[in-house]
């Protein structure tokens, strides 16, 4: 192996930006530190939470004497509205006008900002954000809302219970008044109440109404910063070479045609592959791509996607691990008067977050400084001080937005941030420390980059007699496992099953008399990944075309075979009648051209607490090709504590399954990952959306979530749509009639 | 290799920038105009999308040298224009960013648009806007904000 090549820097980042201030001075941002430093806007975090303004009464809460009102968000905002909708909580039980609010992401420490739901782990994932907070964020506006108002009865000699509080003002039948800036000072001076009463939800004035996301503006000016546009002094930006094989490792390389590229400065051999270290991207990609290497292959694997499915198809004719077991659903299909088959098959699925992965670190002697769409702080930070010999706590995770994720940030092996831990610690190791480098994954890099939503194959059977009602319904799965092998086994698996590989299927809420789910978990060489809405991803879609297929066996309607097998689910009954009748189930649809033929499906789907029905319309053209008109869709998510947000998850999250359902696939030859970027992944572009119409279920229950659940019914309802318009079952994803 | 008007900012970058950097990494790594994302590198996404003389371009595939001399290069942080401002008003009142990564991309697009448009059809913006990718599906939105701002500037 040859030694790292060490290339000289010819111009430092920081004489070049002199260079280039001295013609376009105005135009030089500088680096983003000060900003950082302060208590800055959204998503310039960690250090700043820390930094206490005069009233923080608790880990959420900060009231400065400005008036502004800072929320601290314990999760990562990726886009599903987490900021907006955390402040939104707090702001209603503090009774603060909302222009007065900003919201700031926590420092990683899991003894203040764990999610609730995860035991004691820090963390944004599986539709918790709201759902897990509610209550905490209830009592934290609540109780900061009780020492502004115990801090103005003392200032004013006025009992507590005459006092109001309204839009960020404190005030008294008097006409004494006060802001929340005025009070903070003499509430800190309060005691903590010891319990607190949160609002009654008829006095709500935030939740349920409409609230502007705390990210507009920055998002919509191109202010927002994320990882990847973040700036250090001295940074480096670091892109590597990977192995095209899943396994494969460095057996040599030649880097001395780097020495021709400017701007590259050092070359790193990795457990992962080859880094080159730069001033800048260019120059660490024309680096990289003029690095030599020859790849060792022997504990790499060879085979195919074509492979990973025959071998699937054979496993699925074997009983696997029980999932459930309600009767015997053999003996009732065994005596049913009619019985139906099917088989379903699910491809690998990038996640493909429009950031590709990215990550900046600072390793110095005090600690390590981590720059992060950061979406699982303690698994993060537990890996990065392992790596570098450090204790966790002197890992400062600081959470930046980001751009994109649905799963993908929160790596149960922290890949994407090991490697960038990989290199500051071998930097420090050649007596380079105290350099801030930025990791950047090239698209490409991302999409072959593994952590895929798993390979599926699904084979179901039911039994209908001879009225039509289904006796028995048996449902096998065969595919990777998400879990086994990471911190999350002991919690997940049991009996070895893994509880994301079934959920969607096993809580199959059907009023079926027999039902059976098994699982076959076998050992895979392609990483997989918690996407979008994990194991509703497949789930939803054998369960409910396959239970539209059994009621077109019966003669009956989708909709009234549903209704009646949901007779105990008051919440899917909600959301079905409300999507159904929304959409006009049951009446004719318009024509479409000469030679089109329209159809209508149906699906409902509960993932992570929440219920989503959703109806589809599509147009099939003589061609076979086909266009997905519109999208009716009802959800169920108890309080809706931003409708608008709501409404943004349901159609982003129709947007995203359908992009799956019309092309989704990451295939495998010969060990090597055949897709690479948007060329050959393609993903749902505009002139493929529908219209979408979104439907809340009225309700007075604890929120559930809402980034998910949309993304599951999709696929399904598409699947049935097109068997309305066409005759034709299509059991392959993704969904291609031709 | 050109001096360039960035956001009408003389810049020139010809003694530490080599001709065959494309203007994304020029605008993101040399000038911190960070507003611009690399979301592909292959002009397939639109992550990247500025205005070249007014015209739509993805910045990932233009290199520096093939810039015309004194080439008029504007930015998201840039965007002063009546179209961008509509545009950037009607993104906000509707809330249309989710993530928010490709949302500098869809709104340079979307600016461009009504730069030559003012009565976009869906079919129009459909045609202006598929080179823009967004993950987060927030194209209903963009098409109900494109409108809003074709309103707005009627």
């Amino acid at each position: 192996m040859n030694a790292p090549a060490v290339v000289n820097l010819s111009r430092s980042r920081r004489a070049f930006l002199k260079a280039g201030g001295a013609a376009g001075a105005g135009l030089l941002l500088g680096v983003h530190v000060p900003a950082l430093a302060q208590a800055g806007g959204p998503g310039r975090a960690g250090a700043a939470a820390q930094s206490a303004p005069p009233f923080s009464p608790n880990a959420f809460v900060r009231i400065g004497r400005d008036n502004t009102v800072t929320v601290v968000s314990k999760h990562l905002e990726m886009g599903q509205g987490a900021y907006t909708g955390l402040a939104t909580i707090v702001a209603d039980e503090l009774d603060a006008a909302w222009d007065q609010v900003r919201v700031v992401g926590a420092p990683a420490d899991a003894t203040r900002y764990n999610n609730l739901f995860w035991g004691a782990a820090q963390g944004t994932g599986g539709s918790t954000a709201i759902a897990n907070s509610w209550d905490q964020l209830r009592n934290a506006g609540a109780a900061a809302r009780a020492m502004l108002v115990a801090a103005a009865a003392k200032r004013w000699n006025v009992p507590a219970g005459e006092i109001r509080v309204s839009a960020g003002v404190v005030s008294h039948r008097t006409g004494r008044r006060a802001t929340f800036g005025e009070l903070a000072e003499a509430a800190a001076a309060m005691p903590a109440p010891g319990s607190v009463t949160p609002k009654d939800p008829k006095d709500f004035v935030h939740i349920g109404g409409h609230v502007p996301r705390t990210d507009s503006r920055a998002k919509s000016t191109g202010t927002a910063l994320f990882t990847q546009d973040l700036h250090l002094p001295g940074m480096l930006t670091a892109v590597v070479l990977h192995p095209p094989r899943f396994g494969a490792r460095v057996r040599s390389f030649d880097a001395s045609g780097l020495r021709g590229v400017p701007g590259v400065r050092t070359v790193l051999e990795l457990p992962t592959g080859i880094a080159v270290l730069a001033n800048g991207f260019w120059a660490a990609k024309k680096g990289r791509d003029a690095l030599k290497v020859e790849w060792n292959d022997s504990r790499a694997w060879r085979g195919s996607t074509d492979d990973v499915m025959a071998e699937y198809r054979e496993l699925a004719a074997k009983p696997g691990k029980v999932a459930r077991a309600d009767g015997d659903a053999a003996k009732a299909i065994a005596g049913a008067s009619r019985t139906l088959e099917a088989t379903f098959e699910f491809p690998y699925l990038a996640h493909a977050a429009m950031e590709p992965m990215n990550c900046v670190m600072r390793l110095s002697d005090a600690g390590c400084e981590v720059w992060n769409g950061e979406q699982f702080q303690t698994g993060d930070q537990a890996a990065v001080a392992k790596l570098t010999g450090l204790r966790p706590e002197q890992v400062t995770i600081n959470m930046l937005y980001a751009g994109g994720s649905f799963g993908r940030r929160a790596n149960p092996h922290s890949d994407y941030v090991v490697e960038c831990a990989e290199i500051v610690a071998r930097l420090a190791k050649t007596g380079t420390r105290n350099v801030p480098v930025k990791l950047v994954w090239t698209r490409e890099d991302d999409m072959r980059g593994g952590y895929y939503r798993p390979m599926y194959l699904h084979a179901l059977k039911a039994g209908l007699d001879a009225g039509g009602e289904i006796v028995g319904w048996q449902h096998r799965i065969v595919g990777q496992s998400i879990i086994e092998g990471t911190a999350f086994e002991k919690a997940i698996v049991k009996d070895g099953v893994d509880g994301t590989s079934v959920e969607g299927a096993s809580n199959l809420p059907y009023a079926i008399p027999a039902i059976a789910v098994d699982l076959h978990s076998p050992i895979g060489w392609v990483p997989v990944q918690w996407w979008r809405s994990v194991g509703s991803t497949h789930t939803a879609f054998s369960t409910e075309t396959f239970l539209d297929e059994l009621a077109a066996a019966a003669g009956r309607d989708p909709l009234a075979v549903r209704r009646a097998l949901l007779a105990k689910h008051p919440r899917h009954l909600a959301a079905l009648d409300l999507a159904a009748r929304s959409a006009g189930w049951g009446t004719p649809l318009p024509a479409g051209k000469a030679g089109a033929r329209r159809g209508r499906g149906l699906a409902v789907h509960e993932s992570f607490g929440t219920v989503v029905a959703q109806v589809v319309e599509v147009t099939v053209r003589p061609d076979s090709s086909y266009s997905v008109d519109r999208v009716t869709c009802a959800v169920e998510c108890g309080i809706a504590v931003n409708p608008d947000v709501v409404r943004a998850q349901m159609e982003g999250g129709i947007g995203y399954g359908l992009s799956a359902a019309l092309h989704g696939a990451i295939t495998v030859a010969d060990g090597a990952v055949v897709q690479s970027n948007f060329h050959d992944y393609p993903v749902l572009r505009i002139d493929e959306m529908p219209a979408v119409d979104v439907h809340i279920v009225p309700s007075r229950g604890r929120p559930t979530g809402v980034g998910e659940p949309a993304t599951p019914v999709i696929a399904p309802a598409l699947a049935n749509a097109l068997f309305a318009a066409t005759g034709r079952r299509l059991r392959t994803l993704p969904l291609r009639l031709g | 290799m050109p001096i360039l008007f960035v956001n009408k900012e003389r810049v020139d970058v010809s003694s530490s920038v080599p001709g065959d950097t494309p203007l994304l990494w020029v605008l993101r790594d040399s000038l911190d105009l960070t507003g611009t994302k690399y979301g592909c590198g292959m002009a397939l996404c639109g992550a990247c999308t500025v205005h070249v003389e007014g015209q739509p371009v993805r910045a990932c595939q233009t290199p520096l040298s093939s810039l015309k001399q004194g080439a008029d290069i504007t930015t998201i942080e840039g965007l002063t224009s009546k179209e961008g401002a509509a545009v950037q008003a009607a993104w906000i009142r509707l809330d249309v960013p989710q993530c928010g990564f490709c949302q500098s991309g869809q709104v340079m697009s979307a600016a461009a648009l009504l730069a030559r448009n003012r009565r976009p059809t869906d079919a129009d913006i459909d045609a202006a806007m598929a080179g823009n990718l967004c993950r987060c599906a927030t194209y209903v939105r963009i098409r109900a904000a494109i409108k809003e701002a074709a309103r707005a500037l009627a």
